[in-house]
């Protein structure tokens, strides 16, 4: 929208100082014609895919985040924002959408409206300015929700290149957040094998910082305090991610 | 026919500029896991057909003191005899889990247009993390590599921290994150496939003072890929 509004501030702008310059120079008083209403800005669509490639890891609604360089779901070794944590915790991403909007080298975010079981997909469309393609970077995120704080995604890639109707693939690998430990135990897993506690604020894992996950030890293979199951265990990668450039 | 063209184009090359493979670029390395620790890494930039260990195939003697010790010397010593450019210990020791290290490397004036990058994962009996001969980008930009961990086939993974890094002796050196338990039996026996394979990963157990591993299930496992190499043509 700020671009949107900008763009119309110029053109009014530069409507109003050609009326100014023809009127000078002119000595005849005819009522100069309306300018042309300004074409509609150039638009750049794309759809996101994510198809859930595990056994039994539902994936939280998606977040989707086309950007310019500058920003980052995360990094690994540094630790979660906010906004993933409360992610990567309750499998909530409108706190992780809100930290994208309110940066500047963002230029659009989307939702998923659902989660996305196993074996299933989700499509989240995304609209940015045509005049924001070069260099245009797209992230998406959602959590393993049957786990304490694991994430995937694609945090990062370039679609500047894409032309309409042009498709890209990548295989996507989980993350662990590092807000939580990874107790496995329902009362901290808001997934359907837990039913408990989404997002909080404490950070109790072993190091608060981001880094790949190690997967789900399950109480079927040896870890008595897990709530979890060997139905719940996942390898890389995870999760698919198609993005198609559709306009 | 293509011999002869490919030696007249290198004729013409060297004669106009010495730069073959002329290519100047920064590698940064990036310990995915969360608690592994990498001991420290051989990068060699070398000419291809060459490589540190072919899947499916035997351990050399020099790979496997790098996998089960984290002893670069004889590997490198090989690469030394190629030509290659090489970087040793770019960490300055071990690299941390989420940690990375960065460095330069150039192969202006030499045929090195091949990377390969090496080091073994602590606490494992003998597993190494894999870059294996990639060809080295030319044009400009940034190219992300994830790379595997390999077992090399040479050492039962027992699980059992016995400081026996030396090529032979069983164990683990050691567990740098200083979490590990005591008092297993001995999660495994002999390597079933003694050739250099995807490592299966670490089983690991819950008792910290018996059980059949030293290694905690919950701590020491990990999910390839375990590091991520970047490289940024200049």
């Amino acid at each position: 929208m700020t671009h949107r509004t900008t763009m119309l501030a110029r053109l009014l702008a530069l409507g109003l100082g050609t009326t100014l310059i023809a009127a000078c120079g002119s000595s005849n008083n005819n009522a100069p014609p309306p300018p042309p209403p300004p074409p509609p800005p150039a638009m750049a669509s794309f759809d996101v895919t994510v198809t859930n490639l595990t056994n039994g890891q539902p994936l939280s609604p998606l977040a989707v985040v086309a950007h310019q360089d500058g920003y980052a779901v995360f990094a690994v070794g540094a630790a979660a924002t906010a906004g993933l944590e409360m992610l990567a915790e309750g499998g909530d991403n409108t706190a992780l959408i809100a930290e994208a909007d309110a940066d500047a080298t963002v230029t659009a975010t989307a939702s998923g409206t659902a989660p996305i079981g196993p074996a299933g997909s989700d499509t989240v469309s995304i609209t940015v300015l045509e005049s924001e393609l070069p260099g245009l970077i797209m992230s998406v995120s959602t959590m393993l929700v049957n786990t304490n704080d694991a994430i995937t995604g694609i945090n990062g890639v370039s679609v500047a290149d894409m032309q309409v109707g042009d498709s890209t693939t990548w295989q996507a690998i989980a993350y662990d957040a590092g807000t939580e430990a990874d107790t496995e135990a329902a009362i901290h897993i808001p997934g359907p094998a837990g039913g408990g506690e989404g997002f909080n604020a404490a950070r109790d894992d072993a190091a608060d910082r981001v880094a790949m996950h190690s997967g789900v030890v399950s109480q079927d293979d040896g870890f008595a305090g897990s709530d979890l199951g060997g139905q719940h265990r996942f390898d890389n990668p995870v999760a698919q991610v198609q993005v198609e450039r559709t306009n | 026919m293509r011999t002869t063209y490919c030696a007249a184009m290198l004729a013409a090359t060297l004669a106009t500029a010495p730069a073959a493979n002329a290519v100047d670029f920064d590698v940064e390395i990036t310990n995915l896991s969360n608690a592994i620790y990498f001991t420290p890494f051989l990068v060699a930039a070398h000419p291809a057909g060459n490589n540190l260990f072919v899947t499916g195939q035997p351990a050399s003697a020099n790979l496997q003191a790098m996998a089960e010790g984290g002893d670069t010397s004889g590997l490198e010593a090989d690469v030394t005899a190629l030509g290659a450019t090489i970087v040793t210990n770019p960490a300055g020791g071990l690299l941390a889990p989420a940690s990375s290290t960065s460095f330069n490397m150039n192969t202006d004036g030499t045929s090195n247009d091949r990377l390969s990058i090496v080091a073994m994962l602590l606490p494992t009996n003998d597993g190494f993390a894999g870059l294996n001969a990639i060809e080295i980008p030319t044009a400009a930009g940034t190219y992300t590599f994830n790379v595997n961990a390999y077992d090399a086939g040479t050492e039962a993974n027992d699980e059992l921290i016995t400081g026996g890094g030396m090529p032979g002796v069983a164990g683990i050196p050691a567990d740098p994150g200083g979490v590990a338990g005591t008092g297993g039996s001995g999660a495994a026996s002999a390597d079933a496939n003694p050739n250099v394979h995807i490592h299966r990963g670490t089983l690991g157990d819950t008792d910290a003072a018996a059980g059949t591993s030293d290694l905690d299930s919950r701590v020491h496992r990990w999910l390839n890929p375990v590091i991520r190499v970047t490289i940024t043509v200049n």
